[in-house]
């Protein structure tokens, strides 16, 4: 979807604001955002692709105004709405009314949580499909417009660039964002020149690198 | 009342918060023990100290920094810095005609097993908007001015890749040693917005 958190190469956001010495969370309400977050995609309620699908389709004049765990209390209430685990009027009132919706979750342990924080869980996809690019193709990034998620920024829709380092298979978070269906599809580093997207006026040396699945590239002709 | 000792009443995000969370646990969808090890976790554990050790050790062990370059994710996993958000990770180069810079345009992106969660400014809008369309010009907000012979490289971390920019060690720390080392790694040099540097 081309809404405002497609954001890279938009002039006059306004300077970066830096503040010394940041605290990790801002106030306890943060902390919980985060951790109820965490916890409810540990329990397998939703995967990332998803809940960063519900941060997108925030209307683009709240992006801009939300804080940062604004727009995660946002996204978290409207994914437990979406997945039925509460209803619209329990989260109005704080009371559960409909315990039923949720039966059949189990709350993700510590136990559980610490194992995905502290040990590597690749999430390759373990199948035998031939890559479509190699290292060293010149290829053109798709322009496609999908009015759902995808990871293939405007900046970058119809540059030529170049295929770097090979990744590995990965599920297209196009589909895996929506339900799927699942699309296992390599994913490769590529390189596009600071001139190729902004014009003669950038660096001549300057580049780009951003990983890109199969199905955002064709070869260059 | 004015004067009193009472607290603020709640704001309208808090109230939301306490909602969903009373919600949540009394149906079982999480607990109190789950969410609050999570929290402690990102808030104590995990940080920008334990890059600063990569990057003291690849400094200091060309072994370690070659294995680090070719495969970070297996290189760090043995040393137990994985993860949730760091189990794909890439760790990438300055040198002296070379810098790295780090961000994540679409969202906020971040190598949480090494770094921790990221600051305030790396998830706004004006540095993702920036970091991709005019690197230079952002890295002076951040008092970094390159030479116009240093080739910038931004990474764009739009996938389920990590990356880490391994800073140029200063001159003049040769007689420092590895411990010494991590404490002037700072976080903003490995996202790339800032250099490690001798202390003032």
């Amino acid at each position: 979807m081309n809404s405002i958190h497609d954001i890279g190469g938009m002039d006059n956001i306004g300077p970066v604001n830096i503040e010394k010495d940041e605290p990790v969370f801002h106030d306890d309400w943060e902390r919980k955002v985060y951790a109820m977050t965490l916890a409810t995609m540990g329990a397998g309620i939703f995967v990332t692709d998803e809940v960063r699908y519900m941060t997108e389709t925030i209307p683009p004049r709240d992006y801009l105004t939300f804080t940062y765990y604004e727009k995660w209390l946002y996204s978290l209430e409207q994914m437990m709405l979406q997945k039925n685990v509460v209803a619209r009027d329990e989260l109005d009132s704080g009371r559960v009314t409909a315990p039923e919706m949720a039966a059949g979750i189990e709350a993700a342990s510590l136990e559980r949580m610490q194992y995905g924080m502290n040990n590597r869980i690749p999430v390759f996809v373990d199948t035998d499909i031939p890559p479509k690019f190699k290292t060293g193709d010149e290829i053109i990034a798709r322009n496609i417009n999908p009015l759902h998620h995808t990871r293939i920024p405007r900046y970058i829709r119809g540059r030529r660039g170049v295929v770097g380092m090979h990744h590995g298979i990965f599920l297209l978070p196009d589909t895996n964002a929506h339900g799927g269906p699942d699309k296992p599809q390599h994913v490769y580093n590529v390189r596009f020149s600071a001139r190729e997207l902004w014009g003669e006026e950038a660096p001549a040396n300057d580049s780009l690198y951003i990983d890109l699945f199969d199905d955002y590239m064709d070869p260059a002709g | 009342m004015a004067g009193s000792s009472h607290r603020a009443p709640l704001s309208d995000v808090q109230l939301r918060v306490r909602a969903l969370e009373s919600l949540l646990i009394e149906k079982g969808v999480v607990n109190r023990e789950t969410l609050d090890g999570i929290i402690d976790h990102f808030e104590n554990k995990v940080g920008p100290h334990i890059g600063a050790g990569i990057v003291a050790r690849a400094w200091t062990d060309p072994d370690f920094k070659a294995r680090l370059l070719d495969d970070a994710s297996a290189t760090l996993a043995e040393l137990g810095y994985t993860g949730i958000e760091g189990s794909h990770m890439v760790v990438v180069e300055n040198t002296d005609r070379i810098h790295n810079l780090v961000v994540c345009t679409l969202c906020s992106c971040y190598p949480w097993p090494v770094l921790g969660l990221p600051p305030n400014w790396y998830k706004s809008t004006p540095y993702r908007a920036k970091a991709v369309r005019d690197p230079r010009g952002l890295l002076k907000e951040f008092g970094l001015e390159l030479s116009e012979e240093t080739e910038v490289r931004v990474w764009d971390s739009n996938a389920e890749i990590r990356y880490l920019v391994l800073p140029r060690r200063p001159q003049g720390t040769e007689h420092m040693s590895e411990a010494e080392l991590q404490e002037i790694v700072t976080r903003d040099s490995m996202v790339g917005t800032g250099l490690a540097l001798l202390q003032q």
